[in-house]
């Protein structure tokens, strides 16, 4: 589990760390990727798994494009910059719950038989649900490839030299625009993939994406905002806390633990754990 | 409109009195309780957004939590009035207080926070809230709390034949919201606000002032939205965890000002003035189905006034401030 919170981190942590933009539509992001693999399993019966890529490349399309039509527009903003940035994504939050709740109607959807659906592993003694299992190595996977991406090819360097010189990269003839909108994409991509897995084992349904965006602005912060590896290790740590958490404290109560422990985080290291700047 | 700021200020007073006015008399002219029930709301919205305004707009602390403070206000005067038998008025009092002080003690760890850490500990603190709420079965857990009539009076704060003193208790609540602002405005933490606003490193130098002027900021705007949540309580005698503490809540009382101009002394009456007449009649008119139409319509709305006018609606109204420097 922590390593899908790593996950659905990482993408938001990019953008955070490209351009200083959070992305308050995040976890609806979250969920449109779910309802786009749920559709392509009850219409076209293509298990989640194999629709994880599908799904990634289209959430890559639709993140590129939210770049491009509002958030390109609120960076431009003198005034509040801010202020323009929470409030234009968080409206494109509310469309977009209500064009689920418009389309697919707020009934609970789930994913009734899939591959991997209800079934278990023993590694050891320990019975492990596939589902998870295999979410976390996506994760990692995923992961992996970020890394590689950011740090050996050409795209993955002129995204840290956008971030960290706007005006000398447009010297040297690299679309800062393009860059970015391909930076949203690649957030955008890294959710899909998350919710793809996820639709496996979560209900699906409009505000599904509210309830997990908190923690992953949470496992951001805790991180470090800027900090890729460091919204990774977040992950971890948060679930392992929603873990140890639920052993003590009743089941509604898990998230407290999470929070507590953010709060703990940045008030000893204001800046997250990893954080750089 | 080159005015100089003590005439401005002025100015400002005569035309709040004459709002006021206008619309105490306006019960006399509108009978349809449906419409005075949205009245009520924007007044109260309209208080709420002043008050977040405080600490948000003028100090620029953005809180996306202060449904907490709402929420407390709001669980204080129910919760004293049910158990205890407690008058309303006190439980606001107390309310209103317990939300300041608490305000204080998280400013400590707080106001250190920086940007989106600042924002998302606000968050974080008001879920708590909302979780511990949600499970604590004596005030009633997530089922809420149904205020139970005692009477038809002000001394009870219920009224049963008619809205109108709720009507004007919002309004009353609402000026003093105002007048607090504007008496602020022009005060010396008026002054370290905009410092630590505009210019944070040049802020810290001043250090201690800075931060007891943030203080200030979090109390006064704590304390007018907890007082804005004990109204609510006894307004609609239920409240649920979810309704008076969610994150929902926390927004819904940062748009007015965010709409209308963050910062701005007229900023959150104006934009109550369109956003809750608008939200309630999308509501009403083509919510009904349950289709979310209410929520697209809003959304994009949000979305395209955030873009268009950062500094709000009132930025139509003053050209003149807006070509020349940012105050």
């Amino acid at each position: 589990m922590g390593l899908l919170y790593g996950l659905i981190a990482v993408g938001l942590a990019l953008i955070f760390g490209l351009m200083d933009v959070v992305n308050f539509a995040h976890g609806e992001f979250l969920m449109i990727a779910m309802y786009a693999s749920f559709f392509l399993f009850a219409f076209f019966a293509i298990d989640p798994l194999l629709s994880a890529p599908l799904v990634a490349a289209a959430l890559f399309v639709f993140g590129a494009v939210v770049y491009l039509l509002i958030v390109r527009f609120a960076m431009r903003a003198k005034a509040n910059a801010g202020m323009v940035q929470i409030f234009s994504t968080f409206g494109l939050a509310i469309v977009m719950r209500g064009l689920a709740q418009f389309f697919f109607t707020p009934d609970y959807r789930s994913i009734p038989q899939s591959w991997l659906g209800g079934k278990t592993i023993s590694v050891g003694g320990i019975f492990l649900p596939e589902p998870q299992l295999i979410g976390a190595l996506v994760s990692i996977l995923a992961f992996a490839g970020l890394y590689f991406f950011i740090h050996r090819t050409d795209f993955g360097r002129a995204l840290e030299a956008t971030r960290e010189d706007p005006g000398a990269v447009a010297l040297v003839g690299i679309d800062k625009n393009r860059v970015f909108a391909l930076g949203w994409g690649l957030g955008a991509a890294l959710v899909g993939l998350a919710g793809a897995i996820m639709a496996v084992f979560f209900y699906i349904y409009p505000d599904v994406g509210a309830s997990f965006a908190l923690i992953a602005y949470v496992t951001v912060a805790l991180g470090g905002f800027g900090s890729v590896f460091g919204a990774f290790a977040g992950g971890i740590i948060v679930g392992l806390v929603e873990a140890i958490t639920a052993l003590v404290l009743p089941p509604s109560l898990k998230s407290v633990g999470i929070y507590a422990v953010y709060l703990l985080v940045v008030f000893v290291r204001p800046r997250g754990l990893f954080g750089s700047m | 409109m080159d005015m100089n700021f003590a005439a401005r200020r002025r100015r400002d007073l005569i035309i709040a009195a004459v709002l006021t006015g206008i619309a105490a008399l306006a019960p006399l002219f509108i009978k349809d309780v449906y419409v005075q029930n949205i009245l009520i709301l924007t007044l109260m919205y309209a208080a709420l957004s002043q008050s977040w305004n405080i600490l948000s707009g003028y100090c620029g602390q953005i809180s996306l939590g202060h449904a907490l403070y709402f929420g407390i206000g709001a669980y204080t005067t129910s919760l004293l009035f049910t158990k205890f038998g407690v008058l309303p008025w006190f439980g606001m009092l107390g309310g209103g207080v317990i939300a300041a002080l608490i305000a204080m003690a998280l400013g400590y760890p707080f106001f250190r926070l920086r940007g989106h850490y600042f924002v998302i500990a606000t968050i974080v603190i008001a879920e708590i809230g909302l979780l511990l709420f949600q499970n604590w079965e004596w005030a009633g857990a997530a089922m809420g709390i149904t205020v139970p009539i005692r009477g038809d009076s002000w001394l009870k704060f219920q009224f049963l034949r008619t809205k109108l003193p709720y009507f004007y208790f919002a309004l009353a609540l609402c000026c003093l919201a105002w007048f607090v602002t504007w008496w602020l405005e022009d005060s010396k933490w008026g002054f370290w606000w905009r410092a630590v606003k505009d210019n944070p490193e040049a802020a810290e130098s001043l250090g201690v002032v800075v931060f007891n002027s943030k203080m200030g900021a979090a109390a006064v705007s704590a304390f007018l939205v907890a007082i804005g949540g004990a109204f609510y309580a006894q307004f609609l005698a239920y409240i649920d965890p979810e309704s008076v503490m969610g994150f929902q809540f926390s927004l819904l009382m940062a748009l007015p000002a965010v709409l209308g101009g963050i910062g701005t002394l007229w900023g959150p009456v104006l934009g109550a003035a369109i956003l809750i007449p608008m939200t309630e009649l999308t509501r009403s008119y083509i919510g009904g189905s349950g289709r979310g139409v209410d929520l697209i319509v809003y959304g994009t709305l949000i979305v395209l006034i955030s873009l268009a006018l950062p500094r709000g609606l009132v930025s139509l109204f003053s050209r003149s401030k807006a070509k020349g420097a940012t105050r």
